[in-house]
């Protein structure tokens, strides 16, 4: 029970760290991108195409892959994001479900429909015992970056000029203009740090379970449920609600794992019912 | 012209009697992609509203074909009252899901279609994961049976259209279209937009769920890791969009466009989804309304006068 409660919460800071950046670009863009997920797990190929080719570990090919994503999110920001969400309610959804079913191919057709997973090598492993519970160095690690993340967004977003410029935006778009915030480096920065902390996600996500090119529709899926739980728009919420979608799994889990996914959708949806309305 | 298209179904329904079943099972292919179609574009043309968790109705079709199959009732007649049954599991379904919208009602609608596959697979009663296949057909011949389902195919495709031209071009059509473009202005010219939003919602359901217990008439089994995937609402998002967002004819030609690209290029697997992700990105961005849209003139018209 303990046990399931402790596992529970770290893998919800994971899927925090999912979430974290869909907020994000809805917060600011107003932009809901279905291809998240699938981003998440292009982060997890990466890993594991870097780490191959140059023989180095997994987590030190994190580096390399962190402003290789910021790089994927901005040109995926100037070239798709920003055209879509000049088109009305309908592009910005449809453009990146049409991304999303291009990336998932374009993996099936460069790696294989075959699941992976990333090798974190002996400290993968590793874990320790705390009160007869015992924990994984990997999924500490996991939750601890999101944490991490978590708060060096929060800082950035409430004390540098960039963070004023990404708030300003994100509550009055036309005022932010008028007041000379040019907005344009400002979605494409949102946009680079939401692509790579779902490419941070997925390399984790990718140590602690297998991947596959069709993953991505499930993280995203988890990630909005941990949004919509946490409330929309409120990062420390969405870490709440990665918590809490952690904890829904791993104890239902412990009743009977077939029921474990259905329960957190359940759950998603009774959020849904009873949660305010905001017009 | 709409003359012209009364005279081609009435030529269609003669095919079973000149053509037989080598024409007839693609052709039952293409007029559940029609169906499909027309009733996605109920949804995210007119009324605003992009699902991507209509799959969940195709399911509920299917098992509730079954359902009324194995209490006796004949398949093909119980083709309705899976609509039916469809539509009613819309209704309470919608007040959650219809609370959010835009890319939040697209996943929240996916979620949906996720739990009902789920609960299928957790059910051994219908099946569970292996699925089940058609009961109370095997007192049809293979011959007149693929007739049948090919007749009901039509009608359900014929009809699709047709329902949703009387709707779009009726006071309906206009309300709908006015939610679409902006849900507020819709809201504060007396517009109930959530009613709006329900009955699009439930009557899309409905059709949907005709087209789920077709499929399984044709396949005679079905499967919940099939008949609930996302994949049906990708092809029904491609054929909309390539067609011609909230036009009649539009998603009619996108399903005979996604069903001819099908057909040739299927063989090369994931390159023809990457092409189809390709030209959906591409179309939205740069031709909006659509082959039809740019292209045709509407021949089923629903406005006085179509923007230019």
């Amino acid at each position: 029970m303990i046990a399931a409660l402790v596992q529970g919460v770290l893998v919800g800071g994971t899927y925090a760290l999912v979430a974290c950046g869909l907020s994000l670009a809805f917060g600011v863009m107003r932009l809901v991108n279905i291809a998240h997920g699938d981003l998440a797990v292009c982060g997890a190929y990466l890993a594991l195409v870097v780490a191959t080719g140059l023989g180095v570990p997994v987590l030190a090919a994190v580096p390399l892959i962190l402003p290789l994503a910021f790089g994927v999110g901005v040109v995926l920001q100037l070239v798709l994001f920003e055209r879509a969400l000049r088109g009305g309610v309908l592009a910005p959804v449809l453009v990146t479900f049409g991304l999303s079913v291009l990336i998932q191919n374009l993996l099936v057709t460069g790696a294989s429909a075959n699941p992976r997973s990333l090798d974190g090598g002996a400290f993968a492993l590793a874990g320790f015992e705390a009160g007869g519970v015992a924990v994984s160095w990997l999924r500490v690690a996991g939750f601890a970056v999101a944490v991490v993340v978590l708060g060096s967004l929060h800082l950035v977003l409430a004390r540098t000029g960039f963070g004023r410029r990404v708030r300003a935006t994100a509550d009055d778009l036309e005022a932010a203009r008028l007041a000379g915030v040019r907005v344009r480096p400002v979605f494409a920065g949102v946009a680079g740090i939401s692509v790579a902390t779902a490419a941070l996600a997925g390399v984790f996500q990718g140590l602690m379970s297998t991947f596959d090119p069709y993953a991505g529709g499930l993280i995203l899926i988890f990630a909005f449920e941990a949004v919509v739980i946490g409330g929309l728009g409120s990062l420390w919420g969405t870490l709440g609600g990665g918590i809490v979608l952690g904890v829904t799994q791993q104890l239902v889990a412990l009743w009977d794992v077939r029921f474990a996914v259905l329960a957190v959708h359940v759950l998603f949806f009774v959020v849904l019912v009873v949660r305010p309305v905001r017009p | 012209m709409r003359y012209i298209a009364g005279f081609i179904v009435i030529l269609l329904a003669g095919v079973p009697y000149m053509l037989g079943p080598a024409v007839e099972q693609p052709l039952v292919t293409l007029f559940s992609l029609v169906a499909m179609a027309s009733w996605w574009n109920l949804l995210a043309g007119f009324t605003g509203l992009t699902s991507f968790g209509q799959q969940a109705y195709l399911g509920v079709g299917a098992y509730g074909l079954y359902v009324l199959a194995l209490a006796g009732i004949d398949p093909f007649v119980a083709i309705p009252l899976a609509a039916v049954l469809a539509g009613v599991v819309a209704l309470p379904v919608s007040f959650p899901v219809l609370r959010l919208s835009g890319g939040h009602f697209a996943v929240a609608t996916w979620v949906l279609a996720e739990i009902f596959r789920l609960s299928v697979t957790l059910s051994p009663a219908i099946g569970g994961n292996t699925g089940v296949s058609l009961p109370g057909i095997s007192g049809y011949l293979p011959l007149l049976r693929q007739a049948v389902v090919y007749w009901w195919a039509l009608a359900i495709a014929a009809g699709s259209v047709l329902a949703v031209w009387l709707l779009a071009r009726g006071r309906y059509g206009l309300a709908a279209r006015a939610v679409g473009d902006d849900p507020v202005t819709a809201a504060s010219s007396g517009i109930r937009v959530a009613r709006i939003r329900r009955w699009a919602y439930c009557l899309a359901a409905a059709g949907t769920g005709a087209v789920g217990a077709l499929l399984f008439t044709h396949t005679l089994y079905v499967q919940p890791g099939s008949i609930f995937g996302v994949q049906y609402s990708v092809l029904m998002m491609f054929m909309v969009l390539i067609g011609g967002l909230g036009t009649i004819e539009g998603p009619v030609a996108g399903a005979l466009i996604f069903f001819a690209l099908q057909q040739t290029l299927a063989a090369h697997g994931p390159w023809y989804l990457v092409l189809l992700g390709a030209v959906a990105v591409a179309v939205t961005l740069f031709a909006p309304r659509g082959l039809w849209g740019h292209l045709g003139r509407p021949l089923f018209p629903i406005a006085h006068l179509q923007e230019r």
